[in-house]
């Protein structure tokens, strides 16, 4: 019998980060403030207390060398998890995560594997201002030899976690500020690990289908009801990984329903939005019934204050504008 | 655990055999890497360690197989100290399936996993944060190996330099941190690029140990190395070296050398490690008459056999291309 | 004699200009000797030789710039002879000399040396009409695609919304409800008076034409005995009520659909990256409409119905598209077709195969026939059934694997 709870999704990133620590003893966790602090986002809140300061390691602030260290240690054979406390800090560490941790397999001709999870937080929303804001998931899952996942929803903030651990190559999971704090119900399963290739169908529908990730799938399910009180029927999917992009999903709801919107905090030049709708145009273009629709956040550096900050992001009445673009209504 | 290797240097005539062979094998092998590249054999960078000879080798003979070693772009003559086979490197170069890195590096990006060489990491600084990780799952899991970790004096201007010192420095990590000052980083000279040249003072610092040798003088390489090791297993925590040493060659073959005056050059040649340990260790009757000829002659057939098992090779077929981007799923587990 | 070439010193050198030779024809050089200077786009380079002997010939003046891999000079091995004349004049009798022609360098083959294609690939078939020349024609690619697949012209197609003509316009045109209704699939009321038969006709030639342009078919037919089937039917309607009762067709449909089902080269789709076999069983049911026109939507999943199944599916089917209100599913995803003529018609017919599908199954008129069973002559009912495959996806061979096994599944109409 299975029973569930009803959690944060920072309880379930800790739960998961608990589990991870409790289950292999090559595990360990390493970031900024990781320890007595409980982590900048307190996922790993208490976690020191019960694993001990080796195993749940502050570091100094230094990303690239803590980082680099992540991937040494996991050619040495331990299980790191890497936390990077913002994305935006994460560009100090690029060298490490693109010249290293994506390379070394291929460049050593197969030889060697690098088992490292970094985790690290996203987006915008808490007026962060444009220094710890931004959502540069692109960047990442531009790169071959490393995944990158983003999980949305409770079940996947514990469960991708266990499947990151489980892949043999570098696995970033990109975790949204702005989720840490919503509910949801997280049944207490054995094996809790989730399918890290695929992406999935958050709302069936007919005749629009809705592409997006992280932040984006709450506001897309919000688009897709009002649209819903409209008579317009609108499928929402949740890419979920973001290297490896699971295009049979996409495809499929995409020939289906003939029309197509991006919803996409990154920035819309060069981003995530443009590939997705690039390989609709490779591989659906004719089933196509309506141009593709990207709703992405506004070209400008994330500001501060609050109206401009939610301005710049994708929002509901964008999405549910968008679609009906497709519908030519 | 093996044995960790004796501290001081036994200077018997096959320990000096074997210290001259080693130093003229990296040096007829590099010498034919310039020619197979000028034919077009060998392509991309080419980065000769001609000159610094005495560093790779002293250094590795500190090292036992159990320890680590992560390398620059200039890692010919540390991959063929650690015992990685010529034909294997050779092979590398060329580009070739049999090379060690499957063809995949080239000259930059050396890999041998059984030999524990960790590459071949062609980013300044770059190596330093992943010698101090192999030697962090080394404290974590209860190991006493030491992780050797060369890098050129330029890499002291990185970010990574310092972050990785002090990271060691803090968690007491077991790295040999060898600084292979050869006075150029491509061609800015240290005086122009960095705020104190004495850049063994940097790891005071982080209050790390460090030592200043002629990184000309293979012996004194070979001590200062094994003292430091020993220092490292001993559970001390990381020690740097600096080896104050000269390339002979431009930065790489496409280089004019136009940042040095050549009577620099010649004048650096003239107490070369090879010249110098021959000659002193000839003038103190370690090496015998006919030593010299016979290495050379052995090195020659060594040279000769890895060219041709190179030049003989296959290339991996194109359909391989995407392979070893990541790991297959039934090898992960 | 050993060639000296201007090296290659990093793949972006493409050529070089000798600066000045270092040393003189006739002097001694050893490996690793600085025998020339070359300028080269990053600056003057000292240049080595790589062999002991003796500088021979020097065949490129100071001043001269030439590509990598040309012969600089020679090196001539020990022994070897001076030869007479100096570089100004190479002598004609060293015939195997390369002289000044440059030699490509060994790893960057030459323009000249590169393979042409041999043939460019041929150009895939335009999947939809060109627009129509009288105006630019705004239309979406499901349109198109929609309008090419029904045969018509888009400039007779009423533009919706913002001038555009999607899928909605093309499929109201071709008289059938628009892909994608609100509220999912609820059939949509058709325009009163039935499907638009002159726009249907239009659609079947259009089809057809273009299976009988493209398709290379191959037939394989099978004359089966339906006595026992006939019985089982009459048997299993004697003791139901009319409304229940079950008609020859739906056994065959099933039975059609199951073997359909192991033969998966003739159930599915040709598209343009080849064939992609389908998992299920969508049986398009060839339906003559009053008027002469002709449907034949897809009964979904006919292979997983049992006969009640299929003959209640039929019975929602048939009258719908014969008052034009087919779901567009049912318009779009058969994976093959079943062509039935009933009782009293021809003995056998072969039918077109309906692109982009791969099969169509043809069924004459069951009829009493002279019939061997046991060795003796008996009148048995019996049906000839013809199978068109595709022959770009598969071969006869697979028709006669279809028809054995229809013979034995259309015997066991109670078979879970």
């Amino acid at each position: 019998m299975t029973t569930s709870r009803r959690i944060t999704y920072r309880e379930a990133v800790r739960q998961a980060l608990r589990e991870a620590l409790a289950s292999d003893e090559r595990v360990f966790l390493m970031g900024e403030d990781v320890g007595a602090y409980g982590g900048a986002y307190a996922c790993s809140l208490g976690l020191v207390d019960e694993f001990g300061t080796e195993r749940v390691r502050n570091t100094p602030l230094a990303e690239s060398g803590f980082t680099g260290a992540g991937i040494g240690a996991a050619l040495g054979g331990m299980r790191p998890i890497v936390e990077i406390m913002t994305v935006n800090f994460a560009l100090l560490a690029l060298d490490q995560i693109v010249n290293t941790a994506a390379t070394l397999r291929h460049m050593s001709g197969g030889q060697v594997s690098v088992p490292l999870v970094i985790r690290m937080a996203t987006g915008a929303g808490r007026q962060l201002a444009a220094q710890h804001s931004h959502s540069l998931e692109n960047w990442f899952a531009h790169v071959p030899g490393i995944r990158v996942v983003s999980p949305s929803t409770i079940p996947d903030a514990r469960g991708m976690l266990k499947s990151a651990l489980a892949d043999p190559d570098p696995v970033i999971i990109m975790e949204h500020a702005m989720l840490y704090n919503e509910e949801g119900e997280l049944e207490d399963a054995e094996d809790h690990a989730v399918d890290l290739d695929r992406a999935a169908v958050r709302r069936p529908g007919e005749q629009a289908t809705i592409v997006t990730y992280s932040a984006g799938v709450k506001k897309a399910l919000e688009a897709a009801g009002r649209l819903a009180d409209e008579g317009i029927s609108a499928e929402v999917i949740d890419l979920r990984s973001l290297r490896p992009l699971d295009d049979e999903t996409v495809m499929a709801s995409v020939r289906r329903t003939h029309r197509a919107v991006i919803v996409d905090e990154g920035w819309r030049t060069g981003s995530l939005a443009a590939e997705v709708a690039t390989r609709i145009h490779e591989q659906a273009f004719y089933d196509l019934d309506a141009p593709v629709e990207r709703v992405c956040t506004a070209e400008v550096p994330i500001p501060y204050p609050r109206h401009l900050e939610q301005a710049a992001l994708p929002q509901p009445e964008g999405i549910v504008a968008a679609v009906k673009r497709t519908l030519r209504r | 655990m093996t044995a960790p290797a004796d501290r001081r240097v036994h200077l018997t005539h096959a320990h000096a055999v074997d210290l001259l062979s080693r130093m003229t094998r990296i040096r007829r092998f590099e010498e034919a890497c310039a020619e197979h590249y000028s034919a077009g054999r060998i392509r991309g960078f080419l980065h000769l360690y001609i000159g610094e000879e005495a560093n790779a080798v002293g250094v590795c003979q500190a090292l036992t197989e159990e320890d680590a070693i992560v390398a620059t772009y200039r890692e010919h003559g540390h991959a063929l100290a650690r015992g990685l086979p010529m034909g294997e490197v050779m092979a590398e170069m060329f580009g070739k399936a049999a090379g060690c890195s499957r063809g995949r590096g080239g000259s930059m990006h050396i890999f041998s996993v059984r030999h524990r060489f960790y590459g071949g990491n062609a980013i300044v600084a770059g190596g330093l944060p992943l010698a101090a990780g192999l030697a962090l799952a080394d404290r974590m899991q209860g190991r006493r190996r030491v992780t050797a970790c060369f890098f050129g004096e330029g890499a002291a201007a990185e970010g990574e330099f310092h972050e990785t010192m002090n990271l060691s420095a803090l968690w007491k990590l077991p790295v040999l941190f060898v600084c292979e000052n050869n006075l150029y980083a491509m061609g800015t000279a240290l005086e122009i690029s960095e705020s104190n040249t004495d850049i063994a003072a940097h790891a005071a610092v982080f209050g790390m140990p460090a030592e200043t040798v002629d990184g000309m003088d293979v012996v004194a390489v070979e001590a200062a190395a094994r003292r430091a090791a020993d220092a490292i297993r001993g559970g001390e925590g990381p020690r740097f070296l600096e080896l104050r040493t000269y390339r002979f060659r431009a930065h790489s073959m496409f280089d004019p050398d136009l940042y040095r005056e050549k009577a620099e050059v010649e004048a650096w040649k003239t107490h070369g490690p090879i010249v110098r340990f021959t000659e002193w260790a000839t003038a103190t009757g370690l090496i015998h008459a006919g030593d010299v000829e016979t290495i050379e002659a052995e090195v020659a057939e060594e040279v000769a056999a890895a060219v041709a098992f190179a030049d003989a090779a296959p290339f991996e077929p194109v359909e391989d291309l995407l392979k070893d981007v990541t790991t297959p799923r039934e090898v992960a587990r | 004699m050993t060639p000296f070439t201007m090296p290659s010193l990093g793949a972006d050198m493409d050529a070089g200009t000798l600066v000045e030779w270092t040393r003189r024809p006739g002097d001694p050089v050893r490996r690793g000797d600085v025998v020339a200077v070359v300028e080269t786009q990053k600056g003057a380079i000292e240049i080595e030789v790589f062999h002991d002997g003796t500088l021979g010939r020097t065949l490129v003046a100071p001043g001269e710039k030439v590509p990598v891999g040309t012969v600089l000079a020679e090196i001539l091995g020990p022994g070897e002879p001076m030869p007479a004349e100096a570089s100004q004049s190479p002598a004609p009798a060293a015939a195997a000399e390369p002289g000044h022609a440059p030699e490509p360098p060994p790893a960057e083959a030459p323009p000249a040396t590169r393979v042409e294609p041999a043939a460019a690939p041929p150009a895939p078939a335009a999947p939809t009409p060109a627009p129509s020349a009288a105006g630019r024609v705004v239309a979406t690619p499901a349109a198109r695609r929609r309008a090419g697949e029904a045969g018509i012209d888009l400039a007779a197609v009423p533009p919706g919304p913002g001038g555009v003509i999607g899928l909605a316009e093309v499929e109201a045109v071709a008289g059938r409800p628009p892909s994608a209704p609100a509220g999912g699939e609820t059939p949509r009321e058709a325009r009163r008076g039935g499907p638009d038969l002159s726009g249907m006709r239009k659609a079947i030639a259009a089809a057809l034409a273009r299976s009988h342009r493209e398709i290379p078919p191959y037939w394989g037919s099978r004359t089966i005995d339906v006595t026992d089937l006939y019985a089982w039917l009459e048997r299993r309607n004697a003791e139901r009520p009319v409304a229940e009762r079950i008609l020859f067709a739906a056994p065959l449909i099933r039975a059609v659909a199951r073997a359909l089902k192991e033969s998966p080269g003739l159930n599915g789709h040709l598209a343009e990256d080849g064939f992609r076999p389908a998992e299920a069983v969508h049986l398009g049911i060839g339906t003559a409409l009053r008027g002469g026109g002709l449907v034949a939507p897809a009964l979904h999943d006919a292979d997983r119905l049992d006969v009640a199944g299929v003959m209640a599916a039929l019975s929602d089917l048939v009258p719908r598209a014969r008052a034009g209100r087919l779901r567009s599913s049912e318009m779009t995803d058969a994976t093959a077709t079943l062509s039935s003529l009933g009782e009293d018609t021809s003995d056998s017919l072969m039918p077109l195969i309906y692109p982009p599908q791969v099969a169509i199954v043809g069924c004459g008129g069951p009829v009493r026939r002279p019939w061997v069973v046991d060795g003796e002559i008996v009148v048995r009912r019996v049906m000839t059934v013809t199978v068109g495959g595709d022959h770009r996806v598969s071969d006869g061979r697979l028709a006669d694997r279809f028809l054995a096994r229809l013979e034995t599944v259309i015997k066991e109409p109670d078979a879970p």
